[in-house]
């Protein structure tokens, strides 16, 4: 069967390990590893042969435990992390043709800024804490070319009253705000470029339960109206099956299942999967 | 394709590794679909009904047999061979599922909901709107209830949504699983006028019905199912 639409992001066996590798955990099958660990040169194998893609206006979900590898993953789409190895194209870009993770740090850099953006599960790692909030939006702005005073603080403006911060406090530093102003704030600066992929890691996590209402009703209603593509880590099931319209299921660094979320919850098959899934039940 | 839909040799099985079980749910089903057919499936709870169904919407995932569905958009298809994006476009444009559950977004209201199945289907704003308020009167939904949550809405309520969402992208194939269930005398024969309304536009339908009575009137062709073993009753 012919492919009838065209992914955003492709991504085509990146690997990611934290360590030199040695004889023993490079050179033998995978079972040699303790998880995803070389007992011997203490190796870790965060991201192994991980491939998928995303598609135009599609929210994908990644569910994994702890240390699955779901944030890593994230880091090396946003280059946080060199990766090891592995490919990844964006059809906007140079037509899909060039491979993203041995594109120029100056190509990453525009890359980043123009096309993707990113929100962290610790706001300190997406935020200048001690900056205005409109300040942090400008940030991304000036770095994507922005230089107009007036039209960024309009822009600026106008991204934070999108996510309900009042524009009266535009230029209050986000230390001085709740968790999930601090999210949101982040949200704003992550869209203010346009981007065509939005990349969520744990977004909601440690937020309390109205708050990250708040939060993924924010997410879900700026996906319909720019449709964006969104690519969201979570640990947590009800973020997934409310979002996420396919979902990856990542363990010791690896994709073990993928399918429909309602099929990863309904009909999971994978034994770490079910036992996931049941614990939710 | 000459039908529809035909499903061949379908059989579902789950395996539990944690309990290490396996649970057998259906097997060998056969079943034919022509182009505005009505067919209904009776038979026990716990007897593989919805498993068909699901495996249909692609919710389940089959081990053997095949699931062919006459696709506008990919021609003749097996949906138990079909991409996951395959699914998710068959879903948004042609092929619709409704049960007596609504599985709703939170926080969203019942015009919310209608106006997005409108725009998913490709129209724009003021269209759907307009839309929406057709489709919600038309289902009888009090104009009060239509700016609310849907979780508050009575049992009859929600089906009426749930159907309304599921008629105003006007599938091809739509899926009942169960729709009547835990209604009472009246709700149940709006139900009815609703489904034979559907049946009368054309649309091609496979449904699960407790009440017997309730079908009898309306099928096509009626099957029977006892121990994941399928008869045709009629």
């Amino acid at each position: 069967m012919t492919e009838f639409e065209v992914p955003v992001l492709s991504i085509k066996n990146l690997n990611k390990q934290f360590g030199p590798g040695c004889d023993h955990c490079t050179n033998l099958e995978p079972l040699t590893l303790i998880k995803n660990y070389c007992s011997v040169c203490g190796t870790v194998y965060a991201c192994r042969d991980v491939s998928f893609d995303v598609y135009p206006g599609e929210v994908l979900g990644i569910v994994g435990e702890s240390g699955s590898g779901k944030s890593t993953l994230m880091q090396c789409l946003y280059f946080d992390q060199e990766t090891t190895s592995g490919e990844a194209y964006i059809s906007s870009y140079q037509n899909g043709m060039k491979n993203l993770f041995e594109e120029s740090s100056q190509q990453k850099r525009y890359i980043r800024n123009h096309l993707m953006g990113k929100v962290y599960q610790n706001p300190l790692l997406g935020l200048k804490i001690d900056f205005s909030s409109i300040g942090n939006i400008a940030e991304k702005l000036i770095a994507a070319g922005s230089r107009n005073v007036e039209r960024m603080e309009d822009r600026g403006s106008q991204l934070l009253s999108k996510v309900n911060i009042p524009v009266h406090r535009r230029k209050e530093a986000p230390k001085n705000f709740s968790g999930g102003m601090q999210q949101r704030v982040q949200i704003a600066k992550a869209l203010s470029n346009q981007p065509q992929i939005l990349l969520l890691d744990e977004v909601t996590t440690g937020l309390d339960l109205s708050v990250q209402a708040s939060v993924l009703d924010l997410i879900k209603s700026l996906q319909r109206e720019m449709n964006i593509s969104i690519v969201l880590v979570s640990h947590d099931l009800g973020v997934i099956r409310m979002l996420a319209d396919r979902t990856l299921v990542m363990l010791e660094g690896q994709v073990i299942e993928q399918g429909l979320t309602d099929q990863i919850l309904e009909d999971p098959q994978a034994p770490f999967t079910q036992s996931l899934v049941h614990s939710l039940l | 394709m000459e039908n529809l839909l035909e499903i061949r040799e379908l059989s579902k099985s789950f395996t539990l590794h944690n309990l290490g079980k396996n649970i057998h749910a259906v097997s060998g089903i056969d079943i034919r679909l022509g182009e505005g057919d009505f067919v209904g499936i009776t038979g026990k709870s716990g007897s593989g009904k919805s498993t068909i169904l699901k495996c249909i919407f692609g919710t389940y995932r089959l081990q053997n047999g095949s699931i062919w569905y006459n696709s506008r958009k990919f021609g003749p298809l097996n949906i138990a061979a079909a991409t996951n994006r395959q699914m998710i476009y068959l879903r948004k444009h042609e092929i619709g599922y409704v049960s007596q559950f609504l599985n709703v977004m939170p926080r969203t209201t019942a015009r919310q909901l209608v106006k997005q199945a409108i725009v998913e289907m490709g129209r724009d704003q003021v269209h759907a709107e307009k839309e929406t308020e057709q489709i919600l009167s038309h289902f009888e939904l009090d104009p009060e209830l239509w700016d609310s949550y849907p979780a508050t809405f009575s049992g009859g309520e929600k089906l009426r949504l749930n159907i309304a969402r599921a008629m105003v992208k006007k599938p091809r194939l739509l899926l009942l699983d169960e729709p009547t269930a835990s209604l009472d005398y009246e709700s149940k024969m709006k139900v009815k006028v609703l489904i034979e309304q559907l049946m009368h536009e054309g649309t091609t339908m496979l449904g699960i019905f407790h009440d017997l009575e309730f079908m009898n009137n309306l099928c096509d062709r009626e099957y029977n199912m006892q121990n994941g073993v399928f008869t045709l009753a009629h």
